[in-house]
């Protein structure tokens, strides 16, 4: 408990220095651009492939799991949007993001602060903590919500081309249930839920990265920390932030 | 000039320095010597502030380093540069965007001019024809000479270097250490030169401080070093074959 308090105390400190004035902006921004790419521009790939399979696999077990007659068959169209879009695109990403994304923003770090780049940065009078994490938060905040654009996006139509050629549901019938009772409110829903958590995962992961202490073998160490605790924390922010914004 | 004034230093109750006072130089290659884990390199990371001290206080020209606060450390780390033992150069940047990088954060200067200045300090280090490699494919010599040319890009007044031989082959560490000892001389810089290197030593050693388990038990220069009677001290110096040899002899 007591370890968890002062963690938690001495990561309210470093994102205190995270938000301090930046220096120079036009530093800062190229920075950012170049985080935009890494960690932004080169999740697109992943965060692809998973909605979609996700997507056809929410589809399929809809499928099977109301085959009754009583059901209008639309309502797996219905079944499948409201899934991907209350859950899946905004946590399901978010947890892969925290794998990808959170693993490899505490190497990065890490390896800076045990081959004394950190040190070195602060020597120049730099505020190492600005420099390097401000950027990396800016860009996960900034892109993530395309992400889950993305992932929302690719996860129904993927629902739709599997769904359509395994024969489960007709095009239409898909088409009919995906606009059915629609509440848009449900995508603010996600875009806020994932802001929230690229900032969770960013912040936690450069916390861990930021504070390694000997080789590279803590720098793995604090790898698999970032993961495991961005994960555990993102999926408690999940249940309140479920609680507080739809009820 | 840079003087420490009885600086110790723990780590989790551990005591690693121990009551240190040392002046230190313009214009020399002051260096610290001491057996690996003395606390060399704690020592050097205590002058320019990456580690707070415990007890004892630091004067950089007679200003107070230890009572400034966080502003003026900051005015006052623009005059130092550093050299650190495994080079820290930014991996995600190239040779000249390294050196560059201080001139970006803190200079006012076109990007001509940064570009000139740039290509003067990989110059005086002799790296040619390298501005667009990244560290990964630079050798062990030359990415010191490269973390050097960054260290003096905004012309230091003091110079600090944890090792600068270490991982090099005894010919590169000649060239590295006269380059230390020429730009230190050019710049009339107070250079600290953290070492467990005997030649380096002897070649540079205009004012040494040996450092024994965290306290300072002799200093001098290199032309007493041989003759000192202090027994730690010759364990260190005379612990390979050559040197006590070269003592034995020396001594009848
Ligand atoms: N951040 C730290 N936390 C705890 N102990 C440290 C730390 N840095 C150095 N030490 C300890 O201080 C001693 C001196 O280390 P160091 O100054 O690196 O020696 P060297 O003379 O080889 O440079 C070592 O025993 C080391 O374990
Ligand atoms: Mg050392």
């Amino acid at each position: 408990m007591f370890r968890f308090l002062s963690g938690l105390g001495s990561y309210c400190m470093l994102l205190g220095k995270v938000f301090a004035r930046p220096e120079k902006h036009s530093i800062y921004y190229r920075q950012t651009m170049k985080e935009l790419v890494t960690l932004g521009l080169r999740s697109i790939g992943i965060v692809t492939i998973i909605s979609f399979f996700m997507g056809a696999v929410i589809t399929l077990q809809t499928a099977y799991n109301t085959e009754n007659p009583i059901y209008p068959t639309y309502l797996i169209g219905l079944g499948a949007r409201d899934s991907i879009l209350l859950e899946f695109s905004s946590t399901i990403v978010a947890l892969i993001l925290a794998g990808k994304v959170g693993s490899n923003i505490a190497s990065e770090i890490g390896t800076m602060r045990v081959t004394e780049q950190i040190d070195a940065l602060e020597l120049m009078g730099v505020n190492s903590a600005s420099y390097i994490i401000l950027p990396k938060v800016v860009a996960t905040v900034i892109f993530n919500p395309f992400l889950t654009l993305i992932s929302i996006i690719t996860g129904i139509a993927g629902g739709w081309i599997v769904g359509t050629s395994a024969g489960v549901i007709t095009s239409q019938d898909y088409i009919y249930g995906i606009q059915y009772a629609f509440i848009p409110y449900y995508i603010t829903y996600a875009l806020i839920k994932t802001v929230i958590f690229a900032f969770i995962i960013s912040t936690i992961s450069a916390y861990q990265g930021y504070n390694v202490e000997g080789g590279s073998l803590e720098v793995g160490r604090a790898s698999t920390k970032a993961v495991v605790y961005s994960s555990v924390t993102l999926l408690l922010f999940n249940v309140i932030l479920t609680q507080l914004l739809l009820s | 000039m840079i003087r420490a004034e009885h600086i110790s230093k723990s780590f989790a109750g551990r005591r690693v320095l121990t009551d240190i006072s040392a002046i230190f130089e313009p214009g020399k290659t002051n260096l610290i010597i001491g057996k690996s884990g003395s606390g060399k390199t704690v020592f050097l990371k205590c002058l320019v502030g990456l580690l707070d001290v415990d007890e004892g206080e630091i004067y950089y020209n007679d200003v107070p380093f230890t009572r400034l606060d966080f502003r003026g450390k900051k005015e006052l780390r623009k005059q130092m540069g550093m050299l650190f033992q495994g080079s820290a150069l930014f991996d995600s940047m190239t040779v000249e965007e390294n050196v560059r990088f201080p001139l970006d954060m803190f200079s006012g200067m076109s990007h001509q001019e940064k570009i000139d200045r740039v290509n003067f300090c990989l110059d005086r280090v002799n790296i040619v024809d390298s501005n667009r490699l990244f560290p990964s494919e630079l050798s062990g010599g030359m990415k010191k000479r490269v973390a050097i040319a960054r260290a003096i890009v905004l012309k230091p007044k003091f110079l600090f270097c944890d090792e600068p031989n270490s991982g090099l082959d005894p010919k590169t560490s000649i060239v590295i250490d006269e380059l230390i000892r020429e730009i230190t001389s050019e710049l009339r810089m107070t250079t600290i030169v953290n070492t467990h290197d005997m030649n380096s030593v002897m070649e540079n050693g205009e004012k040494i401080i040996f450092i024994e388990e965290g306290e300072k038990c002799w200093e001098g220069n290199r032309n007493e070093i041989l003759k000192s009677d202090c027994s730690k001290l010759n364990d260190f110096v005379f612990a390979n074959s050559l040197a006590r040899q070269l003592k034995d002899s020396s001594g009848q």
